[in-house]
This record gives structure tokens, sequence and C-alpha cells, in this order.
């Protein structure tokens, strides 16, 4: 019985090993950003069990086949699949035998991981390959105590002395250590010399340790730590980003924007699967004394919402607004009319600078005619209404991104109330917290009592989130 | 080799050289890329999403693929619209409607005799669905492609044109090459085939469908794979001209071009040179049959302010 048992259990650790290798590259390629599913993983072991390890070329093709479903995707496939070799062949020394299978080292040297016995003089295995300078053998066993200490599990820079550490312990070090101080306090003089020799090699193998956790570090960790910077940025305040993030921003702003109009951009013509429209069902068989061969069935007509976008471009709110105009053009496929407009003591019509320009620089350019004043939001408002009110319609929807500080000039709320008569409905983002609201010149409360909608809004998640509604409820 | 297989036989694609040698045969000369997500998609069974800018060769493979391999080639062009009804399989209304009329004093003369409306009811059951067998049934691409005993080459052109619904409904048959029609049951594909879809990117597909398939993209050949190309599809091209012409595409193709030109236009500018029976890239000549590579005005008037340096760079490469 036991027999049969162990039997079973060595196949299934050969076959776990033959997907080793496999397993480790799919967990690269994640770490690179890939977005590797399970069934793909299956997929990938499946067509490996096709054209088999020999042939790197087929190989690389092969996965990448499989693995890579987008240009990014293929070049970043590429770029991580070189790595990953790279690093193997470091570790078997030439690249005749298939590179991903990692040398059986610890058939070899099973003292390598252990604190060794030591005593004898750099008798301990990990002296012995230091004195010898036998790099192959101190790569193989560098490889091995990666393994042990779980090197693949590094996510972030900071982690990088830790594993370091944990490698050279299980490398033995502490035990050349020892016994290094042991030759040292022999008073030979050949032993002295001996572990100064021996310490010289010690640093060799310290910056040989970094370089490798580095590489590890990048193999393994790239996409996660520009994930983890995308969701701090995604929650950062947007008035506090500093000028180098927001490069970053703007490809995150349009991401998000892209992902948001492949949802909705579509959705305008939905079947009602199921309901006859008797109406028109008759009215097409006419030709057939009204018998229905032809059936008609209802639709639904899902209109685009039309966008009416005031931004407060006074200094406080103008970081938002920049982000707000940014995302609304980039989801404008999704929305059929998009007009915005600038105001700080004034109101102007923006929404030509910004179809004809670039987004950044049609930002500066409205910058710089109206940006950075005072508000006055009476005025701004009525502006608003004498100019463009009349074509506020009931498809309208009006978004007002401000601070609602007018500094204690007169609100003229009867604006509002005009405008929320006419318009489908009124949005109102405010970059402020909510315990801010209504103190000191915030004229917050006044007008939220107009809106259909009043929130906070002051990082691109809320930002995503207030969009996602508006063209949700546009389709429900 | 294929004439003793049956075609599509696992055995006829025995390795990713034979995939290469046969594509060859057919026509159609592969990168080592291509042949190799031919073979795996035969011997995984999945399909081939075949991604790359126009003219690269996508409709091409699935057609080469299916001349070598013997297979017929069902070919589903995708547009916006493109329904279960236009794509799978639709009922005959027309021979429906004929036949219930030509039947009606048949019908009359069955349940003629029944006494009351029920028994009348229950004899009709008795015959089943007779008007929604398979009969009446009219196979589109994708029944039809299920239906060949020997398998086929199943090809859905340009599918980034369909609607994301139609997508989601050709999940079932890429993964479980089984469609189910309510009136009949499931149809199980008698031999797989081999499908292939194509896309100009115009815009993302979904990840469910990607998932489910291999993703080959092909771009531009390498100036050597191009050569190949336009010998094995232009024959009696001169060798100096070959080079020459492919050399002046590929540093067309390094310009900002609005459409750089891509191996069809290729193909299409040997042919003209060859009928023009031209031995040599001149300036002149170029100038006047650069329109059959630059589609757009614009591209035409910036490469020709270097026609000069480009035709003599191209005329010493080679």
């Amino acid at each position: 019985m036991p027999e049969v048992n162990n039997l079973s259990r060595t196949q299934a650790r050969e076959r776990y090993a033959a997907s080793e290798p496999l397993r480790r590259f799919l967990q690269v390629a994640r770490g690179a950003g890939l977005r590797v599913s399970a069934a793909e993983g299956i997929d990938a072991a499946r067509a490996v069990d096709v054209v088999g390890f020999g042939d790197r070329a087929v190989l690389k093709d092969t996965l990448g086949l499989v693995l890579a479903k987008t240009p990014d995707e293929k070049g970043l496939f590429d770029e991580c699949f070189e790595l990953y070799f790279k690093r193997d062949e470091f570790a078997a020394q030439d690249a005749v035998e298939p590179p991903v299978l990692p040398e059986p080292m610890s058939a070899q040297d099973p003292t390598v991981s252990g604190d060794g016995a030591g005593g004898q003089g750099g008798g301990t295995t990990l002296g012995q390959m230091l004195l010898d300078d036998d790099r192959a053998a101190l790569a193989a066993a560098m490889e091995q105590a990666a393994r042990e200490a779980g090197l693949e599990n590094i996510r972030f820079f900071t982690q990088k002395n830790l594993y370091a550490r944990r490698i050279l312990d299980r490398m033995g070090l502490r035990a050349l250590e020892r016994e290094i101080e042991a030759l040292r306090q022999s008073g030979d003089d050949e032993a002295i010399v001996r572990a100064g020799r021996l310490e010289g090699r010690i640093e060799a193998l310290r910056d040989a340790l970094r370089d490798f956790v580095e590489r590890h570090l990048v193999l393994f960790a790239r996409g996660e730590t520009e994930r983890f910077r995308e969701e701090l940025l995604k929650s950062a305040r947007l008035s506090n980003l500093e000028r180098r993030d927001l490069d970053r921003m703007r490809v995150l702003v349009r991401a998000m924007a892209k992902k948001l109009a492949a949802r909705y951009a579509k959705t305008r013509r939905r079947r009602l699967r199921g309901q006859l429209d008797v109406r028109r069902t008759m009215r097409r068989n006419m030709g057939w004394g009204g018998i229905p061969f032809i059936t008609v069935w209802k639709q639904k007509r899902i209109e685009k919402p039309r966008v009416m976008v005031l931004c407060d471009v006074s200094g406080s709110v103008a970081p938002m607004a920049q982000f707000l105009l940014m995302f609304l053009y980039a989801v404008h496929e999704a929305l059929s009319d998009i007009r915005s407009f600038a105001f700080a003591s004034s109101t102007i019509e923006v929404s030509d600078i910004l179809e004809k320009q670039e987004i950044e620089a049609a930002i500066d350019d409205i910058m710089r005619t109206i940006g950075y004043g005072s508000s006055n939001y009476g005025n701004s408002l009525a502006d608003f209404e004498d100019g463009w009110g009349a074509q506020v319609t009931n498809k309208t929807t009006i978004i007002i991104l401000g601070d609602a500080r007018g500094n204690r000039t007169d609100p003229r709320t009867e604006i509002m109330a005009r405008l929320a008569q006419r318009a489908k409905r009124i949005i109102w983002l405010n970059p402020e917290y909510r315990s801010a609201w209504g103190t000191g010149d915030s004229d917050m409360y006044r007008y939220a009592a107009f809106c259909n909608l009043v929130t906070v809004c002051n990082t691109l998640r809320h930002l995503e989130r207030v969009i996602t509604d508006l063209l949700e409820s546009a389709a429900a | 080799m294929n004439d003793v297989l049956p075609p599509g036989s696992p055995l006829a694609l025995p390795s990713i050289e034979a995939v290469e040698l046969g594509l060859r045969s057919a026509g159609y000369i592969p990168s080592r890329q291509i042949a190799t997500a031919v073979y795996l998609a035969h011997h995984l069974q999945k399909p081939i999403l075949v991604e790359g800018p126009a003219g690269v060769g996508k409709t091409e493979l699935a057609r080469s693929v299916a001349t070598w391999l013997e297979l017929p080639l069902i070919r589903m062009q995708c547009y916006e619209g493109l329904d279960e009804a236009k794509a799978l399989y639709e009922w005959k209304y027309g021979k429906q409607l004929l036949y219930t009329q030509i039947l009606k004093d048949k019908i009359g003369s069955v349940i003629g005799d029944a006494d009351g409306l029920v028994a009348a009811l229950n004899k009709l059951h008795d015959f089943g669905d007779i008007f929604f067998s398979e009969q009446f049934l009219e196979p589109r691409p994708l029944l039809r492609a299920l239906q060949q005993p020997h398998g086929a080459v199943l090809l859905v052109d340009e599918v980034d044109k369909s609607d994301q619904e139609f997508e989601a409904f050709l999940l079932e048959i890429l993964s479980d090459y089984q469609v189910t029609i309510p009136e009949i049951g499931t149809v199980v594909a008698v031999t797989t085939p081999i499908v292939m879809l194509t896309s100009n990117s115009t815009r993302d597909l979904g990840d469910a469908l990607k998932r489910r398939c291999l993703h080959l993209h092909i771009g531009f050949p390498d100036e050597k794979l191009e050569a190949q190309i336009i010998a094995s599809r232009v024959p009696g091209i001169e060798a100096k001209l070959l080079r020459q012409l492919v050399s002046f595409v590929q540093q067309l193709r390094v310009l900002d071009l609005k459409k750089v030109p891509s191996v069809s236009e290729t193909i299409d500018w040997a042919r003209v040179l060859v009928l023009l029976h031209a031995g040599v890239l001149e300036v002149d000549l170029v100038r006047d049959t650069l329109n059959v590579l630059l589609k757009f005005e614009a591209d035409i008037e910036i490469a020709g302010k270097q026609l000069a340096t480009l035709t003599h760079k191209a005329r010493q490469d080679a």
C-alpha cells in the first residue's frame, strides 16, 4: 500500500515538475502586467505539450499566440520572455539544454541550504565555492536559495534587502562568518590571509546578489509596482498631484474613458425581445390580408446624453476642471453632444477650443484666457443664461464643477431655479469635502436645492463614478 | 501526401515545417509564427484570431489553408447588424407557407374525421413539427461549417465590424463547436472545422472572445519574406527589380504616412511594373505608378518629395 501511494506521489511530482517552469513563467508574465487567466494558463500548458520545450523560437511563438492578445501585450510578452530566459541561461550556462528547466541542484549539493557543518578552515560549501571562485556552482546555489526564500514573491523595491539577506542566510553565510571569525582568532598567519580573501569574496557575492535580486524585482514585480502607483493615483486628490504625475494621469484618464466609451457607445438600439409591436406588425402585413407573416418587435431607443459642462476655472478648482474636461472629451463618442463652458467672473464657451486643439494645449489656452481669477458665480450664471439658456432642453444634463465660493457676491439662485426647470437634470460636482460646504463664502447649500445630484468629486475615481452614472442613467 | 489522407486529419499536419511547406504549396509564404499558429490551431482545436493592418494577407491565409488541405472554405463577412438569421440558420418561410397552402386539403382529410377540437389537435400533434424540420432549415455559413462531413475552414471575416451581441453569440461555436437551434436541438460539428477570425481592430474585441482564440498578429513582413511573397505571387518578375521594389516599399513604410502600403499593394505594384516591362526602378517610372502604392493625395505628396533619394537608395541596396 505505501508503495503504491509513493509511486503515485512521485508521478504527481513529476507532472508538477514538468509544468513548473511554465508555471513560473506565467507568474513572471503576470508580474509584468500581462493578464493571464487560469484558462489561458491551461491552454499554454496544452500548447507546450504539443510543441515541447525543444525549440526556443517555436516556444516563444507558441506562448505568444496563447498568452498575448493585443499588440501592447505582444511587446510586453517578448520583453519578459527574453528577460526570463536570459536569467535562466545564466544559471544553466549554455542554452543547449531546455533553458527553462532549473538545474537539479539539490541532488548535487545537499548542504547548500543548511547552515553547514563548518569548522575546517573554509570547509563549508559556501566557503569552498568562494575560494575556488566556482561561479557556476555559486550561481546555481544562489538560484536554489532564492527559490527557497520565495524570491518570486518579491513585489516592492523596499523588499530588496530583506530578500538578499534571506538568500545569503540560506546559502550559509552565517556559518561562513563564524568560520572567518574563528580563522581570525586562530592567530595563524595563513588563516588570517585566508579570512581576508574570503571576506573580499563575500563582498563580491553581495554585489552579485544585489544584482540578482534587482533583476528578479524587474521580472516579477514591474507590473505590480506600476499597478500600485496607478491605484494610488486614482484615489489621490487631483489638486495635490505633482507635475511629474500628470503624464501618467493622462494615460489613466484615457484608459478609463475608453473603457466607458466602449461600454456605452454601442447600446443605443436595443431590441426588446418578445414584445410584439402590434401596430407596426399589422401595417407590415397588410399585403397578406393582415396575417402576420413578418413580425415586428418593439425596440427601445436609448438616447445618448446631451451634456453642458460649466467649469469653474478659478485657481482653486482649475486642476479638477482640467481632468473633468479631459474625461468628457475622451468619452465623447458615447455622448451625442457636449458643450463646455468655462467661467471665473464671467462665462465663455470653450467647446471650439477643446475640439480643435489637442486637449492639453486647449486647457492651457483656456486657463490663459479666463482662468485663475476670482470667481463670481452669480455673474457667470447670468452670462450662461443670457447666452445659452435657450439651448438648454429637457434632454440636457448640466454638469457644474465648482466649489460654489462666490467671494460673497450675489449667488443669483433664481437663475439656477430657472435652469433646473428647463434641463433634464443638474449635477453639481464639488471638489471640497462635505464638511467645508456652507462655511465661509460657500453657497453650496443654496444651490444644492436646485440640483438633482450634488457630490464630492476630487479624485479620478470620483470622476469615473460620476460619468458612469451619467451614461448609465441615460441607458436605463 | 494529402491525396492518401482524408483531408483535415491530424496526420496531415505532423509538424510545423509540414504546415510551412503545405502553405507554400498553396502559394502562401508564411512566417514561422503563422505556421506555428495553424499547427497549434489544428492540434489544440482552437480558433485563430488574426489581427493586423489591411492587406497583409489575413483572409488569404484562410483561403490558402483551405486550398492546401482541400477543405471547403466557408466565409462569413461580418458587418454591423449581422444577426443569427444571417449567420446561423433561417427557416424557409416561403417554402413553409407554400407547403401549408398545398397541404391544406390533406390536413382537412387527416383531421376531418376527428370529432371535437381536442381530438383534431391531438391528431395534428402526432405528425410532429413537420414544418420545423431540417427540410425547412436554410443553413447559413456557421451551421454549414459544422455540417461539413470532412471538416471545413470557416473564415469569420472582419469580426470587429459586427455588433457586440453577435460576438457573444459566436462564443458557443468557438469553444464547443456546436450551436443550439431551439426547434431541433443542439447541432454538434461532424468534424471540427478550422476556424479563423480576422479583425482590423476598428474596435476592441471582448476579452471572452480573445480568450478562446489563439491570437496571431500579422505585421508587415521583413524584406526577405516580402521578396519571397512577391516572387511567388508575381511569377516572371526579374530578380533585380524584385529586390529594388521591395527595398523601396520597405523604405516607404518608415515614412510618416496616413496609410502605409501593404503587401497587397506591393504585389499590385510589382504586377504593374512587370506589365510595363520595367527592368530597373527609375524615378519617373516610380512617380507615374506611385498611385498604385499610396492611396492618399497627401501621402503621394510626402513621398513625392523624397522620391529621388528613396529610389536611389533602393537601387543601391539591391
